[in-house]
């Protein structure tokens, strides 16, 4: 049924190829202002296979949420991509038209942002915006228009009535869900969240990422989701990439990161993060602050806060080096070999 | 509902309070309304005008305050508004005559100045950057500060004077005979072109203006990025998820506009001789006819009440929020 | 924190970071800021320079004109020359004198009726938001009740009353009628300040409501009630400008609204004296636009939003960003 909504247009759907979904080369990605350029994003790289859960996690201010945007190209001036390549099934979306975009948006790869209060439109029905969404791709007929909303909400456990409803007329986790369910609506390869969980409660935090996961696990999607919170997705993703002044400062298997942990910023956070069941020890925190992104230091860029800081750190700045799995921009793990 | 009864109250609370105005305000003001109104007839006037005069200001020598001033009220909710010596007949007479008139050029005028404006300010903000954008914003700014009757001025010279396309002066030619045929309508328009666009032009400003902030601000909004995620076309986006939003403030700020377009309406009706209520009601000042003016004023308060009403109805329509909010 | 990338919302328009420039950090002072505002925004530019000619020619009227304004002469009506350079009216005095002379007492309503109203305005509004209550229903009440009911009308029979009213009269009546859309507007952002932290420090201080709405409140609303006087000062332009050209309100003070009643009285356009109604409501509009555009201005300071983009510089400063990148990359080590 899902599938069956997803008109084929001409080289857009395809029958799944082999090869990562999506290839993110050397993406920049800059604010352009009056008093100077701000680099949110400086050449990140990195692969995501077909139902792959990725998880970017960093602070407030590393660039993941614009990095995000810039992925799905949906960023507002004065951001804009200045370089680099978003590769999503063999087509690189920064040089498409809006025309051509419009055809990939929602189909194969669709949005939820982190509050639903702002992200819905607020003098529209639930039900009304799924319905732009559908027309918008082809679907006129009403009786599907009105099923498909329905299965989708039920998927995430919504009384379908509320497609009758407004936004401000639904709790927080039903507008939450109810986004959820819109993303759904195609049945997109790849669904993009921006932090969905920060608007929410505790309790209310993980019920949606066990839904979440169990909606991947069935119809078998690649997430990429944007958090500030490690712990929320140390269960559920399968990767994991750490990033810090709009870089990547590692990135691998979540488990093995987890575990053990290589750059001084991650292991760093680690350490904040208490453990319930694990022994009590003293929670250290990073001191300082991240660098000015308008004149990025020209060495590493953690190297003003970094415990083990060495001398080369401030000249040059590190490329990353694999370590077994995973990838550490740090020049302690400084072997022949490294990627930029 | 409940929302129209409680604007219902306040409504009828000023029509009170304006009544009350005119009933005291004459009071208030040294010497005495009736003497002076006997003065411009030069004193030729029978006992039975100077009564019907006195009664439509509310005074009565044999009554005390309190109760002339029910009296007052009574007569008002009754339809007698006095009696207008300066036109030779009752007050509700006159304002019968020339409320169409004011109501047709300004209302459409408005109404258009509204839809135009708005229409401009979302084009602008949606295409930010562009040409368009940087010249209109301060074309209209500066529409904004120039006086209504100046512009008037301007239009007639050039437009009546110069090139002699429109007339100057009147809301239809002198000798025409009213009727719906197409001549009688057509002279109507003729002497209305230059009024209206005079309107236009100054009334068009301030919504472009707020219009373009409002939609600059909207489209930062989530909503509107993730309508473009959505793959809506560029259109959908600017109308369904923009301009219906941003358009809120707009229709809240179409009443305190009222007052604005009050006054240009009775300073282009001056300037153009066009004989709505706006030319009557400077006509009365002239002629101190009291009755007649305070008529005019509770006729204007009564429309722009009535204005006020039909823009909360249009928010509560567009706005699903303001309707449980109740 | 340093940076100037924000998430959350959608990692939208950062705040400028303060006075970043390609040259690097400028630690200006408040007055520097705001004169590089205004030197760089062209609205603002403008405005202030036309409000300056306007304030000079007030202040210095017998500099730049040396006839009466309100002398008889025998030139009666004449077209512009070398002695009038825009002409005499109807009893021969010199028109240009009368504008020049007129600045004056156009620019003192401006700016009595922007302080009072806004003065009475703030206190109103404040203090409804401020006190709550039934204090709050019933100044809110008459303050929506003035807002509705039609100010020029109301002006208009006020005026009536008064046939021979001056300009002190004019300033008292316009503001004590126009303060009602301001009182709204400044009540909405009292209340919205009134819970925030620091006024509850105050109060926790022991503080009593006076001092709270003087010292704490008000100068957190310092923009709100420049661009209250800027726009009330605007509507006593336009306003007073129309109550004097339909003949109320005048006196043997001259003023620009006085002299285009004049010039109405007399058809002006029709005997081709155009010089003495366009000038004078050409200067109306230029003062209106002097306070128009640095409204306007200040908006646009306020809210980068709203600034006028330039695709053009964008596109320029993306390259050279792009020409910087690649010579550091040229620099760094792999």
């Amino acid at each position: 049924m899902a599938h069956a909504l997803a008109d084929d247009q001409p080289g857009v759907t395809s029958p799944p190829q082999p090869g990562p979904l999506l290839e993110i080369r050397d993406l920049c990605v800059e604010y352009v202002l009056e008093s100077g350029i701000v680099g949110a994003v400086d050449k990140v790289s990195f692969d995501l296979n077909p139902g792959e859960f990725l998880a970017i996690v960093g602070e407030s201010g590393c660039g993941k949420s614009t990095l995000l945007f810039g992925i799905a190209q949906l960023l507002n001036p004065p951001a804009e991509i200045t370089g680099g390549s978003v590769t999503f099934r063999g087509r690189n979306l920064v040089q498409l038209s809006d025309k051509d975009l419009a055809a990939v948006r929602w189909k194969d790869m669709s949005v939820v942002m982190q509050s639903a209060m702002n992200a819905l439109n607020p003098v529209k029905s639930v039900g009304a915006q799924f319905r732009d969404a559908m027309r918008a791709h082809g679907v006129t007929s009403q009786e599907e228009i009105g099923q498909r909303s329905a299965e989708v909400l039920r998927m995430v456990g919504i009384d379908p009535e509320h497609l009758k409803s407004y936004p401000h007329q639904l709790s927080g986790g039903m507008r939450q869900r109810s986004m959820i369910a819109m993303a759904m609506l195609f049945t997109p390869e790849l669904i993009i969240m921006d932090e969905p969980t920060s608007a929410l409660d505790v309790v209310a935090q993980r019920s949606l990422m066990a839904q979440i996961k169990d909606l991947q696990q069935e119809f078998g999607f690649a997430v990429i989701f944007v958090t500030h919170d490690m712990s929320l997705v140390s269960h559920y993703s399968n990767r994991l990439m750490v990033m810090y002044a709009g870089q990547t400062s590692e990135s691998g298997p979540t488990r093995k990161i987890f575990d053990s942990p290589h750059h001084p910023y991650t292991v760093g956070l680690t350490e904040a993060f208490p453990s319930i069941r694990g022994p009590r020890r003293t929670l250290t925190g990073i001191p300082g602050n991240p660098p000015d992104l308008a004149r990025p230091p020209s060495g590493c860029r953690f190297a003003a806060r970094c415990p083990k800081v060495m001398p080369r750190c401030t000249d040059d700045a590190p490329a990353q080096y694999p370590v077994e799995d995973t990838l550490v921009r740090c020049f302690l793990y400084d072997n022949a070999g490294g990627v930029p | 509902m409940r929302l129209i009864i409680r604007r219902g109250g306040f409504f009828l609370a000023t029509l009170w309070a304006a009544l009350t105005l005119n009933f005291f305000l004459p009071r208030l003001m040294p010497g005495s309304p009736a003497d002076r109104i006997i003065a411009h007839l030069h004193g030729a006037v029978d006992q039975s005008t100077v009564r019907a005069i006195e009664q439509s200001l509310g005074i009565g020598n044999t009554q005390g305050i309190w109760q002339q001033y029910l009296t007052y009220l009574g007569h008002t909710a009754t339809g007698n508004l006095g009696y207008s010596y300066s036109q030779g007949e009752p007050v509700s007479q006159v304002i019968a005559g020339a409320l169409p008139w004011t109501l047709g050029l300004v209302g459409i005028t408005t109404i258009l100045a509204f839809a135009l404006g708005t229409a401009i300010g979302a084009v602008a903000a949606w295409r930010r950057g562009s040409r368009f954008d940087s010249v209109m914003p301060p074309l209209f700014v500066f529409t904004t500060a120039i006086p209504f009757f100046w512009v008037g001025m301007v239009l007639i010279l050039i437009f009546s004077v110069y090139l002699g396309w429109f007339p100057s002066s009147g809301n239809v030619g002198q000798l025409t005979v009213p009727s719906l045929s197409p001549g009688y309508l057509g002279d109507v328009l003729d002497h209305a072109i230059l009024p209206s666009l005079t309107l236009l032009v100054t009334g068009i400003g301030g919504w472009v203006l707020t219009m373009r902030n409002n939609m600059v601000t909207t489209l930062t909004e989530d909503y509107v990025r993730m309508a473009r995620a959505k793959g809506l076309s560029p259109t959908r986006v600017m109308v369904d998820y923009g301009a219906r939003n941003a358009i809120l403030p707009n229709l809240t700020g179409f009443a305190m506009s009222l007052g604005f377009v009050v006054s240009g309406a009775i300073l282009v009706e001056y300037v153009f001789n066009y004989q709505g209520v706006g030319y009557y009601l400077l006509n009365a000042v002239g002629y101190d006819d009291y009755p007649l003016m305070q008529g005019l004023f509770l006729i204007i308060t009564v429309a722009v009440l009535v204005a006020i009403l039909l823009s909360d109805i249009a928010t509560a329509l567009l706005d699903p929020r303001t309707r449980t909010a109740g | 924190m340093a940076i100037p990338v924000t998430t959350g919302q959608g990692a939208g328009i950062p705040e400028p970071g303060g006075e970043l420039t390609a040259a690097g950090p400028r630690r200006g002072t408040a007055l520097r800021r705001f004169t590089r505002a205004i030197r760089t925004n062209r609205k603002a530019t403008i405005g202030v320079v036309l409000m300056a000619i306007f304030i000079f020619v007030s202040l210095f009227p017998g500099l730049l004109a040396h006839q009466s304004p309100t002398a008889y002469s025998s030139h009666i009506m004449a077209k512009p020359s070398a002695a009038h350079w825009l002409g005499t009216d109807n009893i021969g005095a010199d028109i240009y004198a009368q504008v020049i002379d007129g600045t004056r007492s156009v620019l003192i309503l401006a700016v009595a009726v922007g302080a009072l109203t806004t003065g009475v305005a703030m206190v109103i509004g404040v203090a409804a938001a401020y006190l709550g209550g039934i204090w709050d229903g019933v100044l809110s009440f008459v303050t929506d009740v003035l807002l509705v009911i039609p100010i020029f009308p109301l002006l208009i029979i006020v005026a009536a009353y008064f046939p021979n009213a001056g300009n002190s009269l004019l300033i008292l009546v316009l503001s004590f009628t126009g303060w009602s859309y301001t009182a709204r507007q400044l009540r909405s952002q009292a209340q919205s300040l009134r819970n925030r932290d620091f006024l509850l420090a105050a109060r926790v201080r022991g503080e009593r409501p006076f001092y709270i709405i003087m010292v704490e409140i008000i100068p957190t609303m310092t923009s709100l009630l420049l661009a209250s006087f800027l726009t009330n000062a605007l509507y006593a332009v336009l306003a007073g400008s129309g109550l004097q050209f339909i003949g109320l309100g005048k006196s043997n003070n001259v003023s620009w609204g006085t002299t285009l009643y004049w010039a109405n009285q007399n058809a002006a356009w029709t005997t081709g004296d155009y010089l003495w109604f366009i000038v004078p409501g050409l200067c109306i509009a230029l003062l209106g636009v002097a306070f128009a555009f640095i409204n306007y201005a200040f908006d646009e300071i306020g809210n980068p939003a709203l600034r006028p983009l330039s695709a053009a510089k964008a596109r320029k400063a993306a390259e050279a960003s792009t020409k910087r990148r690649l010579a550091s990359y040229g620099a760094r080590a792999r």
